[in-house]
C-alpha cells in the first residue's frame, strides 16, 4: 500500500513538474551568442530591398557572419505591427530592421528602442546621404540617429505602351511625357483614352494617385502634409491636402479609375489582366509592377515623367534595435548596406532609388536601363530629379491619419459617398484618429 | 448517513493513539491532498494562460498605454467611457452580431439535417462521415483567401455565375450585407460538418426503441425527428450554440483575410465587415498602437460574449421546456 501510494505521488509530481517545465519552456528561448562560432544576423524587411547579392558579398568577406533576411515581399501593413510588437516585447526583432519613412516618426518618438548610431561612428557618414534623408533619421533633438537611409521615392508615371497604342495615343516615352505637364492634362489624356473603349481603365485606383499628388503639392508648397512642422493636425487647413483631394475627385468624376484597392488581390489581378494603363510610380514601384504583372508583360510597360513637378513618396531606413545581441556586427552590416555601393547594388537588383548623392551620380545609376520597362533609362528619369527633391514633413500619427483620408477618397471612388461627404469624413475621421 | 453496517463489535484500540507510522501518514496525506495535485495541472495552465492575461488586460485597459511608450499613466475608466461613445466600436458590434446570426442559424440547422442523414443506413457510411469533416481540417487562412478570390468584384467566380443568370455584379467587399453573407459562407463551409458530427454522436446515443415504438404508432420520419431527436439532442444543441457563440463573436481570420490590400484591418472603406476583434486589433496595434483602448475593447467583447451566451441559454431553455411538455404528453 505504501509503495503504491508513493509511486502514485511520484507520478503526480512528475505530471505537475512536466506541465510546469512545459510552461516555462515557452518563455525560455535560446539566443545565447556563441562566443567564437559564427553569428547569425537577421535583417527584417518588407517588400523588395534587393540585398541578396550584397549579403553574399558581405558573407564572403566576413566568414564569421551569416545573414538571414525575413519578410521579403511582405506588405508594409503586415510588417509594421509585427515590428512594433517585437519592440514592445523587447524580443523577436531582427538585428537590423527596415523602417519606412511614414512610420519612422512613430518610432522616433520612442528612441529608447534603438541603438544611437551616432555613438558608433555614424556621424562620419553624414555626407553619404542627401541632407534631408540624414535629418529624417535623427530624433527631434538631433541627439540620436535612429536609422541610416536606404532609398528615396522619386516619382514617375508608368504606363502600358500596348494599351496606349490601342487607344491611338503616342507610345514613345518623351512624347507621352509631353502629353501631361499638369494633372489636368493627365485627366484630359485619360478622357481621350477612355473614349476609345480599350477594355482597360486609365489608372489603377484613386488612392495611390491621391497620395502622389499630395506629396508633390506638399513638397512644392508648404513642405508638410497632414501635420505642420509643429505637429498640429492641418488636414482641413493645408491647401496641399485640399488640392490633392480636388484633383483626385476630378479623376474619379471623369470615370478614369479602375477602382482597384491598392495592394488588394484585385489590384494584383488587374496588373496581370492588363486592366489599367497608367500608375503613379515612385522608384520602388517599378519592382512591384514587375512582380505583379509578371514576365509576360515584359516590354509592354514604359516610364514617363510624372504630371506636375517632382515629389517624393516613401523610402526607408535601416535601424538596429537595442534588443539585438550583436549590435556592433549589425551596425557594421547596416553601414555596408546603406553605403553608396550598397545602394547601387540594391538599385540594380530591385530598383529602389539611392539616397546617397555619390550613388546618384555614379554611372552605374545614371546610365542604367530597366529591361522590363522597355529599356527605359530609369537612372536618368529618377536620379535627375532626386537631388532637387523637396521632402515632406510627416507628423506623429501620419499613418493613421493618412489611412482615414485615403479611405474617404476610396468611399467616393466606390460611389458610397459624394465628394463633399467624403471631404467631411476625411477631416472628421482624421481628427478622431489623431486623437487616439 | 452514519449507518453502522459493520456487524462486528467495535474494535478497542490496544494502545492509546500510537504514533502514526510513516506509511499511514503518507496515506493520509495522499487521500487529503493528492486530489488537488491531480487537478493542479489544469489550474496552473488556466492560471497562466487564462486568469493572468484576463486580469492583466483589465489592468492595461485602465491606462493610457502606448505600445512603445515608456510611461503608462493611469486613467481609470476613461478608455471605457470613450469606447461607449465610439460609433466605430458599435458599428463593429453590429457587424459581428450580423455575421454571427447569418452564419450560425443556417449552420446549426444544416448540421442537424446532415447529422440526421448520416444517422441512417447508408452505403460507405464512414466515408460520408469523414467527408463532412474535411472542410474543418483545412486551414482557416487558406479557406479565407480562396473565398476572398471567389467573392472578388471583377475577377470573382460568384459574380461571374451571377452574371450568367442576369444579376449585376455585387461589390462583396464594399456592401455591408453582402460582405456579411460572404463571410458567413466561409464560416458555414468550415463548421457545418464539425457540428454535424457532434450532433451525430449525440443522435447515436438515443435509444433505438423510441423510434421503433414511434414507427409502430405510425409517426412519420419527420415527426420522429422533431418529437424525438430534437428534444433529446437539447443538451448537445446548447453546447453547439455556446461554442458557436464564442467562435462567432471572436471572428477574426475570415473577415481579416476577406479584405486584402492596405489597411485591410478596417474591413472595407466604410468598415463594412470589421468585427470587434478586428477593431480591437486596429486600436491595440497598427495603426494606433493604443494598447489601453484595445484592452478595453477586449473586455467589452468578453462582456458581450457572456451576455449573448446567456441569452442563448435562456432562449433554448424556453424551447426545451416546450419540448419536454410535449414529450410528457
Amino acid at each position: 500500500m505504501a509503495t503504491f501510494t508513493r509511486r502514485r505521488l511520484a507520478a503526480v509530481a512528475l505530471i505537475a513538474t512536466t506541465a510546469l517545465l512545459g510552461t516555462a519552456a515557452c518563455g525560455g528561448g535560446d539566443d545565447k551568442p556563441a562566443a567564437d562560432g559564427p553569428i547569425t544576423l537577421t535583417v527584417d524587411v518588407f517588400g523588395q530591398f534587393g540585398y541578396d547579392d550584397l549579403y553574399k558579398e558581405y558573407m564572403a568577406s566576413h566568414p564569421n557572419v551569416k545573414i538571414v533576411e525575413r519578410g521579403t515581399g511582405s506588405n508594409l501593413d503586415e510588417y509594421s505591427p509585427k515590428l512594433t510588437q517585437w519592440l514592445a516585447a523587447g524580443k523577436g526583432a531582427g538585428d537590423i530592421v527596415a523602417i519606412e519613412e511614414g512610420l519612422l516618426v512613430e518610432y522616433k518618438a520612442n528612441p529608447q528602442n534603438f541603438v544611437n548610431l551616432l555613438d558608433h561612428g555614424a556621424a562620419d557618414l553624414k555626407g553619404n546621404f542627401l541632407d534631408w534623408k540624414w535629418n529624417q533619421g535623427l530624433t527631434a533633438d538631433g541627439k540620436q540617429l535612429i536609422g541610416l537611409g536606404t532609398d528615396i521615392g522619386g516619382m514617375a508615371m508608368c504606363y502600358r505602351k500596348d494599351l496606349f497604342a490601342k487607344a491611338g495615343l503616342p507610345t514613345d516615352r518623351d512624347a507621352v511625357s509631353k502629353l501631361w505637364p499638369t494633372w489636368q492634362d493627365y485627366i484630359k489624356v485619360g478622357e481621350q483614352f477612355k473614349a476609345k473603349n480599350t477594355g482597360a481603365s486609365f489608372l489603377d485606383g484613386a488612392t495611390n494617385t491621391f497620395n502622389t499628388v499630395l506629396l508633390q503639392a506638399a513638397g512644392n508648397t508648404t513642405g508638410y502634409s497632414y501635420y505642420d512642422t509643429s505637429n498640429n493636425l492641418v488636414v482641413d487647413s493645408n491647401p496641399a491636402v485640399k488640392q490633392a483631394y480636388d484633383t483626385t475627385m476630378d479623376i474619379i468624376d471623369s470615370g478614369l479609375s479602375g477602382k482597384y484597392g491598392s495592394w488588394s488581390e484585385e489590384w494584383v489581378s488587374a496588373f496581370r489582366q492588363s486592366k489599367f494603363a497608367t500608375i503613379a510610380c515612385p522608384a520602388w514601384m517599378t519592382g512591384v509592377i514587375e512582380g505583379n504583372a509578371g514576365p509576360t508583360a515584359k516590354g509592354k510597360w514604359d516610364i514617363a515623367q510624372i504630371p506636375g513637378n517632382g515629389g517624393n513618396w516613401g523610402g526607408s531606413f535601416l535601424a538596429v534595435p537595442k534588443q539585438s545581441k550583436h549590435q556592433a556586427e549589425a551596425i557594421e552590416l547596416a553601414k555596408f548596406l546603406t553605403s553608396a555601393k550598397g545602394q547601387i547594388g540594391a538599385f540594380k537588383a530591385k530598383g529602389p532609388l539611392p539616397s546617397s548623392p555619390q550613388a546618384l551620380e555614379d554611372p552605374a545609376i545614371v546610365d542604367s536601363k530597366n529591361a522590363y520597362f522597355s529599356d527605359a533609362p530609369v537612372g536618368k528619369i529618377f536620379a535627375e530629379g532626386a537631388k532637387s527633391l523637396k521632402p515632406v514633413y510627416m507628423g506623429p500619427k501620419n499613418q493613421a491619419v493618412r489611412t482615414e483620408v485615403e479611405n474617404a477618397v476610396r468611399t467616393v471612388e466606390l460611389g458610397q459617398r459624394n465628394p463633399e461627404q467624403g471631404w467631411t469624413d476625411a477631416v472628421n475621421n482624421a481628427k478622431k484618429a489623431a486623437a487616439k | 448517513m452514519a449507518v453502522q453496517l459493520d456487524a462486528r463489535p467495535p474494535v478497542v484500540p490496544a494502545h492509546r493513539t500510537p504514533r502514526p507510522t510513516r506509511a499511514a501518514r503518507l496515506s493520509r496525506f495522499d487521500t487529503r491532498y493528492s486530489p488537488y495535485l491531480y487537478i493542479a495541472p489544469f489550474f496552473l495552465l488556466f492560471g497562466v494562460f487564462g486568469i493572468y492575461p484576463l486580469i492583466y488586460t483589465f489592468w492595461v485597459s485602465l491606462h493610457d498605454w502606448d505600445l512603445l511608450g515608456v510611461d503608462h499613466p493611469f486613467v481609470g475608466f476613461d478608455n471605457y467611457t470613450q469606447l461607449m461613445a465610439d460609433p466605430d466600436f458599435w458599428h463593429s458590434v453590429v457587424n459581428t452580431l450580423g455575421i454571427f446570426v447569418i452564419s450560425t442559424v443556417p449552420q446549426l440547422l444544416a448540421a442537424l439535417w446532415l447529422a440526421n442523414l448520416l444517422n441512417r443506413q447508408l452505403r460507405a457510411r464512414t466515408s460520408w462521415r469523414m467527408a463532412v469533416l474535411i472542410p474543418n481540417v483545412t486551414s482557416t487562412a487558406a479557406v479565407a483567401i480562396v473565398f476572398a478570390v471567389l467573392f472578388g468584384r471583377e475577377f470573382g467566380m460568384i459574380n461571374w455565375l451571377l452574371d450568367h443568370v442576369g444579376v449585376d455584379a455585387i461589390d462583396w467587399k464594399a456592401n455591408r450585407v453582402a460582405a456579411w453573407v460572404a463571410i458567413s459562407t466561409m464560416v458555414d463551409w468550415r463548421w457545418t460538418g464539425y457540428n454535424a458530427l457532434i450532433f451525430l454522436a449525440a443522435m447515436q446515443a438515443i435509444p433505438r426503441d423510441l423510434y421503433e415504438s414511434a414507427s409502430i404508432d405510425g409517426a412519420s420520419r419527420s415527426r420522429q425527428f422533431w418529437s424525438i431527436t430534437v428534444p433529446l439532442l437539447k443538451p448537445t444543441i446548447v453546447f453547439a450554440v455556446i461554442i458557436s457563440t464564442i467562435g462567432g463573436l471572436q471572428l477574426f481570420t475570415e473577415p481579416r483575410l476577406f479584405n486584402s490590400g492596405t489597411n485591410a484591418i478596417r474591413g472595407g472603406p466604410m468598415r463594412e465587415s470589421q468585427t470587434v476583434t478586428m477593431y480591437m486589433f486596429e486600436n491595440a496595434f497598427a495603426p494606433h498602437y493604443n494598447f489601453g483602448y484595445g484592452s478595453a475593447i477586449a473586455w467589452m467583447l468578453f462582456v458581450l460574449i457572456a451576455v449573448v451566451a446567456a441569452i442563448n441559454v435562456l432562449l433554448l431553455r424556453r424551447l426545451g421546456g416546450g419540448a419536454r411538455k410535449e414529450e410528457s404528453r
